[in-house]
């Protein structure tokens, strides 16, 4: 009760001395202004970067596993030759993992290759991305059909002429007909449209995820790569049982690759989690680097407001002798000096939220991809380092004006 | 039990390589209800013996008893509720807070001491109106004359119902109309039982009490009743 008075009479305190001299609380509060600024855009580049690449990588899947030859991160030139050495991983090595794999709701060879063009009458798609497949690549690799059908089994294993196409390299070869039923030419191959995929946006702006298009896995190998690797897509179904899976997966892959016990794996098992654990790596360096800078500024502005809390403190000595004569204690003084050194950051706080908002505002009109926003999350965060910066740096003064000796107070006039 | 007991009080000051001994064993009661002068020339120590009487200062030795507390060996936190409960300071040049109204700045012992929000304006109301200021509750200081700011500090200094009032040259800054106003004010309080201890070197002013302490070279001179 006691306490909460004297918080309440410290506020109203504070905000009339910060009133009293709102030009010099202001101008006072541009480092801490410029810290939080940092501090707020920091968070929030570092919040839609990560939404950015948590979105770009969704179309690996949370919950497929990705067989490869090689590992999607390579730490040491050692391992690079090792990996150099293992053997590709076949079409029926992929047939006996889907035969025996027991933990998956799909299994899918994939085998990709990028071709210069894909004609239609006298039409040209520019580059495009095979994906040589079977049926189970629509469970494995999430897509989705918006017109047409997919590949159906039998399809896929008898190297049937047909393709699926993004909906992309749809939009450049067909203008005002249907692409179903056409027959498009890539390479020497004469491929029939049976279906076309959902639109479903690039990668960091970047890499177009239309731009496919999709055949049976005997056509890539006659018509465009002799004898690649395959990676075997498996899908899980449910994350939690993942790690299970990855288990039994690598332990059918020993043994249809014949690995002697004792001996590594020649092969690898990836997953989006990879992924995600390489950008963490990284966007920490960011983050840490840039809260570093961040800090320093915030500092610069703490040492002004210790500064003009000290001023404050002088100028109001013989008030603070009144106040002790007619009973303030040392944490009544200290609280209120407390109190205005954090009001005077909280004011700081604000209006660096009002320029943060602006400037993710400007930013979210020219890079939409980042998809940033001002989350009710960073908000808090600025306000709380703006409170600790404040407290932190009013401390000494208020310390110096809760110790005074009221009888030396009181002479200062 | 006196209200005031100080038994050979010394207190003396570092001024650099050199001692100032302000005050060197003074020794004096005061009963509840009296009304007593101390008088003395400057440099005597009778600023000294005010500052250490309200509790704003802690003797270098001897014993300070103020209504049962034993003043001398407390803190500066124990010392600050002191003067918050049992004593009321009216000053020379008021020290009412130039940015605060009336009724706030005679709130402000009531804040320290916990009061309700409700119940402390209720009070510091009652304070003001006694001291004949009912109308000017939101005034600030520099919208006063003199004679209503020492009012406001007499509002002040009475509103915890303090064991003693501590007056330092409450007329000093004051016309002799408005300070004779002040010592009316005084005699009431006088009158209804307060503890009054005004310190003064008006001779005119000491005369109101009923009892003058003469303080010179930091001992009592004299200590005698108003004949």
């Amino acid at each position: 009760m006691k306490l909460l008075a004297e918080i309440t009479e410290g506020t109203r305190i504070s905000f009339e001395a910060i009133r009293g001299n709102l030009l010099r609380s202001v101008l006072t509060t541009i480092g801490i202004v410029i810290g939080i600024v940092t501090v707020t855009l920091m968070a929030t580049a570092m919040e839609g970067l990560n939404g950015a690449f948590r979105d770009a990588i969704s179309f690996i899947g949370t919950d497929v596993l990705y067989v490869d030859q090689r590992e999607w991160f390579i730490d040491s030139s050692t391992k690079w030759d090792a990996i150099g050495k293992r053997s590709k991983i076949t079409l029926p090595q992929v047939r006996a993992v889907e035969r025996a794999m027991s933990m998956a709701k799909g299994v899918a060879p994939s085998v990709m290759h990028q071709i210069d063009s894909v004609r239609f009458k006298n039409r040209s798609s520019g580059m495009v991305m095979l994906i040589g497949t079977n049926d189970q690549f629509l469970v494995t690799g999430g897509v989705t059909l918006s017109s047409g059908r997919f590949l159906t089994k039998s399809e896929a294993n008898a190297n049937r002429d047909l393709c699926v196409v993004g909906s992309e390299v749809a939009e450049k070869l067909f203008v005002n007909e249907s692409p179903l039923g056409q027959k498009i030419h890539a390479g020497n191959e004469s491929l029939e449209v049976i279906g076309v995929l959902e639109k479903r946006g690039s990668v960091l702006g970047q890499m177009s995820l239309d731009n496919q298009m999709i055949i049976p896995i005997g056509k890539m190998f006659r018509g465009f790569r002799w004898d690649p690797s395959c990676t075997i897509q498996v899908k899980v179904g449910d994350p939690a049982h993942i790690e299970a899976a990855r288990e039994e997966l690598r332990g059918l892959l020993r043994k249809i690759r014949k690995v002697p016990p004792g001996q590594g794996d020649d092969f690898a098992i990836n997953q989006q989690e990879q992924l995600l654990a390489q950008f963490k790596k990284v966007s920490t360096v960011i983050a840490t680097s840039g809260f570093f800078i961040t800090g320093l500024s915030l500092f610069v502005g703490g040492i002004g407001i210790m500064n003009i809390m000290f001023v404050s403190v002088a100028e109001r000595t013989h008030e603070i002798g009144i106040r002790k004569a007619i009973g303030a204690k040392r944490r009544t003084i200290l609280l209120q000096f407390l109190i205005e050194a954090a009001s005077i950051c909280l004011l700081g706080g604000t209006i660096a939220l009002g320029i943060a908002a602006g400037v993710v505002a400007v930013a979210r009109h020219f890079l939409p991809v980042m998809k940033v926003a001002l989350s009710p999350s960073v908000v808090l965060l600025a306000l709380a380092v703006a409170l600790v910066t404040g407290v932190i740096s009013g401390f000494l003064p208020a310390w110096r004006a809760a110790r005074m000796s009221p009888v030396d107070a009181l002479r200062n006039e | 039990m006196s209200l005031i007991r100080l038994d050979a009080i010394c207190r003396h000051y570092e001024m650099g390589s050199e001692t100032v001994h302000a005050l060197r064993g003074v020794s004096l009661t005061i009963e509840r209800g009296e009304y007593v002068a101390i008088m003395g020339p400057s440099g005597s120590g009778k600023s000294t013996l005010m500052n250490l009487l309200g509790c704003l200062d802690s003797p270098s030795s001897g014993i300070y008893e103020l209504n049962g507390h034993h003043v001398g060996e407390m803190d500066d936190d124990e010392l600050a509720e002191i003067r918050n409960r049992e004593i009321g300071f009216v000053f020379q040049t008021f020290n009412l807070l130039a940015r605060s109204s009336a009724l706030r700045n005679v709130e402000l012992p009531l804040i320290y001491a916990g009061v309700g929000l409700e119940e402390r304006r209720e009070i510091a109301i009652a304070a003001l109106t006694d001291v004949g200021l009912a109308d000017r509750l939101t005034h600030k200081p520099n919208e006063m004359s003199g004679g209503q700011r020492q009012r406001v500090a007499v509002a002040r200094a009475l509103v915890n119902k303090p064991s003693i009032l501590l007056a330092d040259e409450p007329t000093g800054n004051l016309d002799t109309r408005t300070g004779a106003e002040i010592l009316e004010l005084f005699q009431n309080l006088a009158d209804k039982g307060n503890t009054l201890i005004v310190v003064t070197h008006e001779e005119n002013v000491a005369r109101h009490a009923k009892r003058i302490i003469r303080v010179r070279d930091g001992l009592v001179a004299s200590d005698e009743p108003v004949t």
